[in-house]
């Protein structure tokens, strides 16, 4: 909005008398601002008086690494020395396979258990004990099952994330509001139509959300596990450590927690598709 | 006590042959916990009946309401035709034919208006038919969902999604998707109770409008009486649950186009008013008495 033109706006004053500073977002993105320079100035004068351990890089020197990192992402010298593009594309495919392994797996049998109350009774206490083990508790079996590292990860993956879409998917089939099966009975619907014409898209906000928790779960998963398997971005961080390459490690975190944001919008901005003015 | 009842049958409404639609002795009873683990675990109930004997003959084309206090199981009698409860005793007969499931010979408008939100206005439409009439080819499909997307007054709105829609809006195309599938009877479930005084005027004109085009067979439930005496020729008043019969049905002779204006003049429209107000306040009240009792 144009403040300088004398528009019938101005009439209203809560919406047009506020300066332009005023705006909530202009706020925080101030705010925002300030607070990220003070963090990086008490990190900064910090590391240089040596008021932490020994070894903390500064951030000036975090920054150039991280820019030296994003500018040379694709280079192979050895599995030691993999550029960081490398290793994201790695964990990246990773992630994609188990996840939608999980997801093939979750949403049609989700589908299922969640049209049948006993068959949702029968399932739930797998489901119920399975679902709070630690991911990585898998590892150790995935290794004895499988012999091999990329499946390991790849099954843990899986077996992480097919949970919250399992859940997610039962309850939404199972929570279908009851005026749309009425719809479908008295049009006098077949089953299968029913299935995929009224259940399935009353339940794909559910069914979404649910898909967004796993992928924010594989997300959180795979850097663990490939700490424990070579290559991937979790065993990038590894590797600095072993380095001693704090800086490194910095900047796979920073890596990690932004490819993790724009996965998470992805599926934000998927549920707001879905959703046609239903709050899930 | 009855007080003048300007045209009244007792609760045995006669069989009759003509009869498009024939409710014979029906009741509905939702079964108690009685079982052994209900037994176990102390939480047994007895049986509720909800609806006892309802006798009514329909006849074609007739324009029907029922009113009564609320929990007379109105909703569950109209569910019954519709063939979404199970009947617990006596029958329903469509044609001479008893019902025993839903079925596309009877369209149903619901209360919250029951759209699929992820459908267009026009989706709505076409799975109704679609699914009732697969064989039609894509133009006549289209030709029919034009056809009553315009006898609602919804041209320009085709595409839009139910949340995008004022609730007067959603409930036209309630009644459009209703209609669309060309049922012998309509059923309404408190079609107007959700919307806002003006709102609902309006639609109940728009009702009487669409009724007199097509002339369908409508059974509506309501708990306004003004909405009873502007759309009916006939008026069942319900008693109150449990084991709700029907107390009363009265014959509405207002001659037709109607309009909101013009029935009030009409010499019976204050007696036949006085007639459903002293009967739903009676009930009512008995109600909220019997509540207080418990």
């Amino acid at each position: 909005m144009t403040l300088s033109q004398p528009t019938p706006v101005d009439l209203i004053p809560s919406v047009s008398k506020d300066p332009w500073w005023q705006n909530e977002n202009i706020k925080a993105a101030g705010l925002f601002a300030l607070s990220l320079g003070l963090f990086l100035l008490f990190w900064e004068i910090g590391a240089r008086a040596g008021w932490f351990v020994k070894g903390v890089p500064t951030a000036t020197e975090t920054i150039k690494e991280l820019w030296w990192w994003v500018t040379n992402p694709f280079y192979n010298n050895g599995p030691n020395d993999l550029g960081i593009g490398w290793n994201l594309l790695i964990s990246l495919r990773r992630v994609a396979i188990g996840y939608i392994l999980a997801s093939l797996v979750a949403v049609p049998v989700g589908i299922l258990i969640g049209m049948s109350p006993v068959a949702y009774k029968a399932f739930n206490p797998y489901v119920q004990l399975l679902k709070p083990v630690s991911p990585l508790a898998w590892l150790p079996l995935g290794l004895y099952l499988l012999r091999d590292s990329e499946k390991t990860g790849i099954f843990i993956i899986f077996i992480s994330s097919i949970w919250p879409t399992l859940i997610n998917t039962t309850f939404g089939v199972a929570n279908v509001n009851q005026d749309y099966l009425d719809v479908a009975n008295t049009l006098g619907s077949s089953r299968l139509r029913t299935i995929w014409k009224v259940i399935i898209p009353a339940a794909l906000p559910n069914i979404v959300s649910g898909l967004r928790i796993s992928m924010g779960i594989a997300w959180l998963v795979i850097v663990a596990a490939e700490m424990l398997l070579g290559t991937g971005l979790g065993y990038f961080i590894w590797n600095e450590w072993n380095n001693l390459s704090i800086a490194n490690i910095l900047v796979a975190i920073f890596i990690i927690g932004l490819v993790g944001l724009l996965l998470d919008n992805l599926f934000a901005a998927l549920e707001k598709f879905v959703a046609f003015g239903r709050n899930s | 006590m009855r007080t003048a009842p300007v045209n009244s049958y007792l609760s045995a409404d006669a069989p009759s042959d003509t009869a498009q639609l024939s409710i014979r002795n029906v009741s509905k009873v939702f079964p108690g916990k009685r079982g052994l683990i209900n037994k176990i675990s102390g939480k047994t109930s007895r049986d509720f009946v909800a609806t006892q004997d309802i006798n009514l003959e329909i006849e074609p084309n007739t324009f029907v309401s029922i009113i009564g206090p609320s929990g007379c199981g109105k909703s569950t009698l109209l569910n019954m035709i519709a063939g979404l409860s199970s009947i617990s005793g006596g029958e329903i007969l469509l044609n001479g034919q008893p019902i025993t499931g839903p079925g596309p010979d009877r369209g149903m408008v619901f209360q919250n208006y029951a759209l699929m939100p992820w459908m267009t206005v026009e989706e709505n439409l076409r799975f109704a038919i679609e699914t009732v009439q697969p064989k039609l080819s894509v133009k006549q499909r289209d030709r029919i969902i034009k056809e009553h997307i315009q006898l609602v007054g919804l041209v320009g709105a085709e595409k839009k999604h139910p949340h995008e829609l004022s609730g007067g809006m959603r409930q036209r195309v309630g009644i459009a998707r209703a209609l669309v599938i060309d049922p012998q009877i309509l059923l309404m479930d408190e079609p107007f109770g959700a919307l806002d005084a003006l709102t609902r005027g309006f639609l109940q004109d728009e009702v009487e409008r669409i009724w007199e085009q097509k002339r369908k067979t409508v059974i509506m439930i309501t708990h306004s009486i003004e909405e009873a005496l502007l759309l009916s020729d006939r008026i069942v008043m319900m008693t109150r649950g449990p084991a709700a019969r029907i107390d009363e049905i009265l014959e509405v002779p207002f001659p037709r186009p109607r309009n909101r204006e013009t029935i009030e003049q009409h010499p019976l429209y204050h007696e036949l008013k006085a007639e459903m107000e002293s009967h739903l306040y009676r009930e009512t009240r008995a109600v909220e008495e019997a509540r207080i009792r418990k």
